[in-house]
């Protein structure tokens, strides 16, 4: 499965690498990293990647998560990729936006990624 | 006639040596003198009466002055309580836009301080099981395997500290900005406490709004090197020009909605001997017939209840009196507005 991992954090790539070498080195995941909303958009256009499962941030300099969500929702339609937001902003009118605009799970910061290893081999 | 004068004309009259002529004209004399005594005792009653009358409208003046003078005091007392209230209400504006400005940090300090916690928390998850699986390695007798986990573990360590590190600084500079200013002037790296303050900003107000967004630019002259201020209180100054920014770019954009690209750009620039921080939008810009005001305290033009008035206006005393500077404004309405704080070295 490949996974997409929007952040502006740039720690995040070296994080989502330790927490998930094993799943990694046993090819059962495959991640790949943009640190913007554009930069996403830009690698989801291609149209060599295959289908993905995004994990973003919201609060970006630039385009936000949400935007980006809405992007996704609008333009990649036959089959909208999964996409999980990931936000130190857990709060209700962030949570509401994001489900409204169609996204499919909702985490927050500080990640727990045990949950969110289990989510992600749900969908697997 | 009073009874000396009878008496003095009844001897006149009897008296034998006298001649009729000399006693007549005697007489009149003393009729004249009696006239001119009864005169003078009228005038004297007259006085006396002025003097009682005039007694009474004296007291009655000194008693009015004394009442005067008590409501007067009072009055004293009410003005010098006003302007102790008046005083206090000052103090406490300044505070409450201390903390109106605090609260526009809240939000993006707790956005700023869950990303490192995230990495320190899960940093210290993955040394956790790096040190399990280097033991099993030990175990078996793979050194090289173990030691490549070692270099593993010492750079997620690397990573808590620094990102430890990092939420340290944002707690401190939290404080700083809530604490009174000490009025101490220390040497301070502007481009650092420029950039800290625009990070706060911008995330505090995303936090507020979800719809805004703004293209954020940097240009920070690298050769400034440290500048003596005091840096609470120029803290307190850049933020409230890249809070105005964000706030301009955001009421541009309500009525621009297609094409329209707020940015905001903060840059640093050493000239000669003063340095110079910039804080430029492309929003609304300033109409000249505010233009003239924007320094005055309590001159707003955001709506009720969204602006103290007193940013620019403590800014403006900061940057000048606090710091012997000056605060400079470039505006063209519909455009663009720069605000430029310039530090003698």
């Amino acid at each position: 499965m490949k996974i997409l991992v929007v952040d502006d954090e740039k720690d995040v790539q070296v994080l989502f690498e330790q927490r998930f070498r094993k799943e990694i080195r046993n090819k059962e995941m495959e991640f790949a990293f943009a640190y913007s909303g554009e930069d996403a958009l830009k690698y989801l256009g291609d149209l060599s990647h295959e289908a993905v499962l995004i994990l973003s941030d919201i609060n970006m300099p630039g385009m936000s998560g949400l935007e980006l969500l809405r992007h996704i929702k609008e333009k990649h339609k036959e089959p909208p990729p999964l996409v999980m937001m990931i936000t130190a902003y857990g709060d209700a009118d962030n949570y509401n936006t994001a489900m409204k605009l169609g996204a499919d799970d909702f985490l927050t910061k500080p990640l727990e990624f045990s949950l969110l290893k289990e989510k992600l081999k749900a969908i697997h | 006639m009073s009874p000396q004068l009878q008496t003095i004309s009844d001897l006149i009259k009897n008296s034998s040596g006298i001649s009729d002529a000399e006693k007549e004209s005697l007489l009149k004399v003393i009729k004249e003198a009696d006239k001119n005594q009864s005169m003078i005792q009228f005038k004297l009653e007259r006085i006396e009466k002025d003097r009682n009358t005039l007694s009474v409208m004296l007291q009655e003046s000194i008693e009015d002055l004394q009442k005067k003078s008590l409501v007067i005091e009072d009055a004293n007392k009410a003005l010098t309580q006003t302007l102790e209230e008046l005083k206090a209400t000052q103090a406490q504006l300044i505070q409450s836009e201390k903390m109106a400005s605090l609260g526009e940090l809240t939000a993006g300090i707790a956005h700023e301080i869950q990303n490192p916690l995230n990495f320190v928390n899960n940093f210290s998850e993955v040394s956790n099981e790096l040190l399990d699986e280097m033991t099993e390695q030990l175990e078996k007798g793979n050194a090289n395997e173990a030691k490549a986990i070692a270099n593993e573990v010492k750079m997620s360590l690397e990573k808590i500290n620094l990102h430890g590190k990092r939420a340290d600084g944002i707690v401190k500079s939290m404080l700083q900005h809530s604490r009174t200013s000490n009025n101490k002037k220390e040497p301070t790296d502007i481009n650092v406490l420029a950039d800290e303050y625009l990070r706060l900003a911008y995330h505090g107000l995303r936090a507020k709004d979800k719809s805004f967004n703004a293209a954020l630019k940097t240009d920070y002259d690298e050769n400034i090197g440290l500048v003596k201020v005091i840096s609470q209180d120029i803290g307190r100054v850049i933020l409230n020009l890249i809070t105005n920014a964000f706030y301009a770019v955001m009421e541009k954009k309500k009525s621009h909605p297609e094409g329209y690209e707020p940015t905001v750009t903060v840059g640093t620039k050493k000239v000669d001997n003063k340095v110079m921080v910039t804080v430029k939008d492309n929003g609304t810009g300033i109409p000249q017939k505010a233009l003239d005001k924007i320094f005055q305290p309590f001159f707003t033009t955001k709506p009720t209840g969204q602006g103290t008035g007193l940013g620019l206006s403590l800014s403006y005393d900061i940057v000048t009196k606090g710091h012997g500077g000056e605060l400079r404004v470039e505006t063209k309405e519909g455009e663009s507005t720069a605000f430029s704080i310039i530090l003698p070295l």
